[in-house]
């Protein structure tokens, strides 16, 4: 299949040739496969690579949008959210323009890499600031749709592209989709992204409501108050344990619940290989899932 | 462009009425004169008409100390100078950084340094791309501002990409703290730009610096003023 990145080139390459207000902003990183995919030859101006210089890739697209450009910005989430952190806050943000920014990476896509390449903590960061749109798509189908209805738009929108992925798209609502009904009693789980598919699989002989986010910002909350059946709540999130904790909370505020928050641990996980190896140490695979929720649902009984 | 609405001679007393102080040389800013320059003999700039696409575009990366600024912005009539004594109160327009959502004719929110001159650059190139060919960009920096690497990453790229219609204006009042050993125009030389130091009280030498033609690479003016003290 291919992956959310190859669908989120190709689609950036197509809008370009559709939208003369459109920029693709790089720094060095899927520059070579824009330039191998003859999208630089097609518009030589707007596939603009400022090499690696991220605060200037940020500042930069700011420059573009200032003048009514949608700049796309794409390179790996630790250097387009953590290291000019500054940049996105103060030249979008706070002055009042829009873009769609583009990460790969995720979490620990690049687990060989080890910690320079990894950054579970991009929705986190995000989330602090205002304005801001949050997508976390699981599947190729949903980047493409994400992607063409953001670049519409005038807005600020973060897309985190993962290599892993789910079986199946789910339609975007822009909230909280339905995937399986629980009874009335029912505890509710959350899965974010691609948490979908090991959600799936770890609670499919459960008693469980599960809920589809592929964007968490603005977290949909009506959905959840609407369908929550027992108390118990599990929000399951391919980053930082506890980002959309606060939301959950937010949305629930007039009802009883307990919350079991699952994602990547705070510390650091010094170790390589695969992230399917750091998906288990991190207790996100669907083993690991259904140990935590069944703990936690029998700690309720 | 339209002509000013007051003389450079009013500019203390605008000055004053933001900070009470009985006397302001022209001195006390050392962004003031390139500042009226800019705004009273270079930028095609319109009070009536702040949006224009065809206007050239200012962009005040030194944003502390904005009083100089906004002195020149009420002299030009951006700003009527009766909001001058509302400066840094709690529902001003004028704070002690410049904000581009509050105040007419501002085209950057400032105050953290080192954003400027990568935006600048963005403008400059967005312009480029859609083919105008009236606007400038013009980009005002400090020399200790130039301490921030970000600006740096923008030297480099706009030299590269051959930005000319942007153009820096460094006001060097020898406040970095390390310094700029060779000088600041050979930073700027260096990745490609056109470059010219002058007097930064001389208003006939910056207006001249300034509107120099630069062909087509990016153009510095390095104004130096009174080292701080």
């Amino acid at each position: 299949m291919p992956t959310m990145r190859d669908r989120f080139m190709n689609v950036s390459g197509a809008l370009l040739d559709e939208r003369p207000d459109l920029a693709i902003v790089l720094a060095d990183i899927g520059f070579g496969y824009f330039a191998g995919a003859g999208v630089v030859a097609r518009h030589p101006g707007r596939v603009l690579n400022v090499g690696i210089r991220e605060q200037l890739l940020i500042g930069f697209a700011a420059g573009l949008a200032m003048e009514g450009f949608r700049p796309i910005v794409h390179t790996y989430a630790p250097f387009l959210v953590e290291r000019p952190f500054e940049q996105v806050k103060l030249d979008f943000g706070h002055q009042g323009l829009g873009a769609v920014f583009v990460s790969v990476g995720a979490s620990y896509d690049a687990a060989a890499a080890g910690r320079t390449h990894q950054a579970p903590e991009d929705v986190a960061l995000m989330s602090t600031l205002p304005g801001w749109r949050v997508h976390v798509p699981g599947h190729p189908d949903e980047v493409e749709a994400v992607l063409r209805s953001t670049v519409a738009d005038r807005g600020l929108d973060y897309i985190r592209l993962a290599e892993s992925v789910n079986p199946q798209a789910v339609p975007s609502s822009g909230g909280l989709m339905p995937i399986r009904r629980g009874s009335a009693r029912a505890a509710t789980v959350i899965a974010v992204g691609p948490s979908l598919a090991p959600v799936l699989e770890a609670t499919a002989d459960l008693d469980a409501t599960v809920l589809y986010a592929s964007t968490v910002r603005p977290f949909e909350g009506e959905t959840l108050r609407t369908l929550l059946g027992a108390p118990e709540v599990v929000l399951v999130e391919p980053y930082l344990a506890g980002t959309s904790s606060a939301e959950v909370s937010a949305a629930l505020k007039d009802a009883p619940h307990r919350l079991l928050a699952l994602g990547v641990a705070r510390q650091e996980h010094r170790r390589y290989g695969s992230r399917w190896e750091h998906d288990r140490a991190h207790g996100l695979d669907a083993a690991g899932i259904r140990r935590s929720v069944t703990d936690f649902l029998a700690s309720a009984a | 462009m339209q002509p000013p609405v007051m003389s450079y001679e009013d500019l203390p007393a605008l000055m004053t009425l933001m900070t009470g102080d009985e006397k302001h040389g022209h001195a006390s800013e050392s962004t003031l004169d390139v500042l009226w320059v800019l705004y009273a003999r270079v930028l095609k700039v319109d009070p009536q008409a702040p949006d224009d696409p065809e206007r050239d575009r200012f962009l005040l990366s030194k944003g502390h100390g904005p009083m100089a600024y906004y002195a020149v912005l009420a002299a030009t009539g951006f700003i009527p100078p009766d909001a001058l004594p509302t400066f840094g109160r709690y529902d001003s327009m004028l704070g002690q950084h410049p904000d581009r959502a509050l105040i007419p004719g501002v085209e950057l929110s400032s105050g953290s340094l080192g954003h400027g001159l990568p935006i600048a650059a963005g403008v400059a190139a967005a312009l480029d791309l859609q083919g105008r060919a009236g606007p400038r960009v013009f980009c005002l920096v400090g020399d200790a501002e130039l301490d921030e690497g970000s600006n740096h990453e923008a030297i480099a790229l706009a030299g590269r990409l051959g930005l000319s219609r942007l153009t820096a204006c460094v006001i060097d009042n020898g406040s970095s703290t390390h310094g700029w050993p060779g000088g600041i125009d050979a930073r700027f030389r260096l990745e490609g730009w056109s470059a010219a130091t002058v007097d930064g009280r001389d208003h006939d030498a910056v207006e001249s610096a300034v509107t120099a033609d630069h062909q087509d690479r990016p153009h510095v003016v390095v104004a130096e003023v009174e080292r701080r003290g």
